[in-house]
């Protein structure tokens, strides 16, 4: 009982600061939302005993990602201008995108079987995923690292272009 | 926590056979009162008379000493001048994020304190995550920074904010980098976890466990000095250039959150190295009592921990502030490199020596103390040639 209403709190928080990111006429405000988004994502992870997930999700997604975000947008000219900084492309192509993207999601939470754990009992989880870091997916762990590595290497790349010519 | 409140059931505190889940929601509720107001709140207001104070003898000066004794109620006296202030909203500025900014600095120095670990029982949370949870939530500090930085509509601050940004999304990768050498020796993340890997005689914490260790340790505390805004790294801030940076159109109760949080976060930063590097709370089993032995560890880690807060006024008043390149170059081309060499180092280390090597600790202490030796030795050399009465005099 108590459990379902942190839960549609935290879903509300989301889901809301979701709707100000997405609506609001500054996007100055949007980036801020953004705040709000992931921390109702990290109380959702928690109150799922993710425990390592939700710190993570605070450490990258709010101390690197949204700050990085916040630190682009504040040195954007003209944020207040709407038509420059939240570019659509039209009511109708949205639309008929969104309408696509709501059906197939329905559909796929309508024909999942959602399986109930029948007794819960929250767990450290650092040491699981570690094994299954380094363990059984220690392949695409490496390969997914493979791809940050050439991620730093292009940007290195594209911000050192002055200095080669 | 959970040993605390199974004593005081045991002990019949709350009646006999009391229900467990109210009990223990009520002392996790009265103790992170206690913690919040007898212990973080004040020690923001009186380490800024503390460091005023040692800033003062180190300059040569006297520095505040009339309210109270010693001047120990300037922190009061300030506090109370500072609520009395008028609270200006600049006309251009936005008024909703102007307000929320230092909330959320606020909210960056009170969450740390939930995972602080005071004694051996003393902790409001031992989570499992504990050290990754203090360095997530302190790297909230930034938004606010940011936010206040934008909302106020002036330059200053605008640049203030983003210069911090900058600062601190950059030393967050080696004070993180230099967390993991600590986590590879002990194998968990928890608070509680690490200092139960350390002993309580110097060479068996984990500062002097292996060089690496130790270098990992210089570089988590600059990182760490770097995040908190502090000199020589205090360029969002910086008088000369900036005002006040990122807090220039703030006053009132409002500038009271920004200083309050940033001179609290001294705490932080020295509970950090504290817990992964000088044996956090350990301290000679040398009675069976319980609550005595709680309050000398209490004491113990809040000895190590004002050591550090210390030591980070010493420097502010020593070391002149770095350029804006300085401190980019010294993170990006000495700390992170470091810090990889830190992390690989120790983890051959350990595949090495799975259970530590004592003697190296003993080794590197007795360098510590040969090297404290003659720090104190060149001390007393040029306090000699000095006016001594004003410089041995530390009540004036």
């Amino acid at each position: 009982m108590l459990a379902q209403v942190i839960f549609y709190a935290l879903a509300a928080l989301t889901v809301g600061s979701a709707a100000l990111v997405a609506f609001s006429r500054n996007i100055v405000y949007s980036t801020f939302a953004l705040l709000g988004a992931f921390m109702g994502a990290v109380g959702i992870y928690i109150l799922l005993a993710a425990d390592f997930v939700a710190m993570v999700q605070l450490l990258v997604y709010v101390g690197g990602i949204l700050v990085l975000t916040i630190f682009a947008v504040m040195l954007t000219a003209g944020i207040g201008d709407v038509k420059v900084s939240n570019r659509a492309v039209g009511t109708g192509p949205a639309i008929i995108v969104a309408g696509v993207a709501a059906i197939v999601m329905l559909y796929a939470v309508m024909r999942t079987q959602w399986h109930q754990a029948a007794v819960f009992t929250p767990a450290p989880t650092t040491y699981a995923i570690g094994n299954a870091f380094l363990g059984d997916y220690v392949l695409p762990f490496e390969v997914a690292s493979l791809v940050l590595l050439a991620a730093l290497i292009g940007a290195i790349v594209i911000s050192r272009h002055e200095v080669r010519e | 926590m959970h040993t605390l409140i199974q004593n005081l059931i045991a002990w019949g505190v709350f009646g006999k056979n009391p229900p467990r889940d109210l009990v223990a929601a009520i002392v996790v509720f009265v103790m992170s009162l206690i913690v919040f107001l007898v212990v973080a709140l004040p020690f923001g207001g009186i380490v800024t008379w503390v460091e005023r104070r040692v800033w003062a003898r180190i300059q040569s000066r006297v520095g505040p000493n009339r309210v109270g004794p010693q001047g120990f109620l300037q922190w009061l006296a300030d506090g109370i001048k500072i609520i009395c202030k008028e609270d200006i909203i600049p006309d251009e500025a936005d008024s909703r994020l102007f307000k929320l900014a230092p909330y959320l600095v606020m909210l960056a120095f009170i969450l740390p304190w939930a995972v602080m670990p005071f004694s051996s029982s003393l902790i409001l949370a031992d989570l499992n995550v504990g050290i990754l949870y203090m360095t997530a939530v302190t790297a909230l500090t930034v938004v606010g920074v940011l936010m206040a930085g934008w909302a106020s509509n002036n330059k200053w601050s605008l640049i203030g904010g983003v210069r911090s940004a900058a600062q601190i999304v950059s030393y967050e990768i080696p004070a993180g980098l230099s967390i993991f050498p600590v986590v590879l020796m002990t194998g968990t993340l928890s608070m509680q976890g690490i200092i139960r890997g350390q002993g309580w005689a110097p060479q068996h914490w984990f500062l002097f466990a292996n060089p690496f260790t130790f270098v990992a340790a210089n570089i988590l505390y600059m990182s760490s000095l770097a995040e908190a805004n502090r000199t020589p790294f205090d360029l969002p801030e910086a008088e000369s250039e900036l005002v006040a940076g990122f807090a220039t159109e703030y006053s009132g109760w409002r500038y009271a959150c920004f200083s309050m949080a940033e001179w609290g976060n001294l705490f932080i930063v020295g509970a950090i190295i504290t817990t992964l590097f000088l044996g956090g709370w350990q301290f000679p089993h040398v009675t069976n009592n319980v609550v005595a032995m709680n309050v000398l560890e209490v004491i113990t880690f809040t000895v190590k921990v004002l050591f550090l807060v210390f030591v980070s006024m010493w420097i502010r008043a020593t070391l002149p502030r770095v350029r804006i390149d300085q401190l980019t170059t010294a993170c990006w081309k000495y700390f992170v490199p470091i810090s990889f060499v830190n992390m690989i180092g120790t983890a051959v280390w350990v595949a090495i020596w799975p259970d530590g090597n004592v003697a190296i600790g003993y080794i590197m202490f007795a360098g510590a103390i040969v090297f404290g030796a003659v720090f104190i030795q060149r001390v007393i050399y040029y306090l000699r040639r000095s006016r001594m009465e004003v410089y041995l005099n530390p009540t004036i």
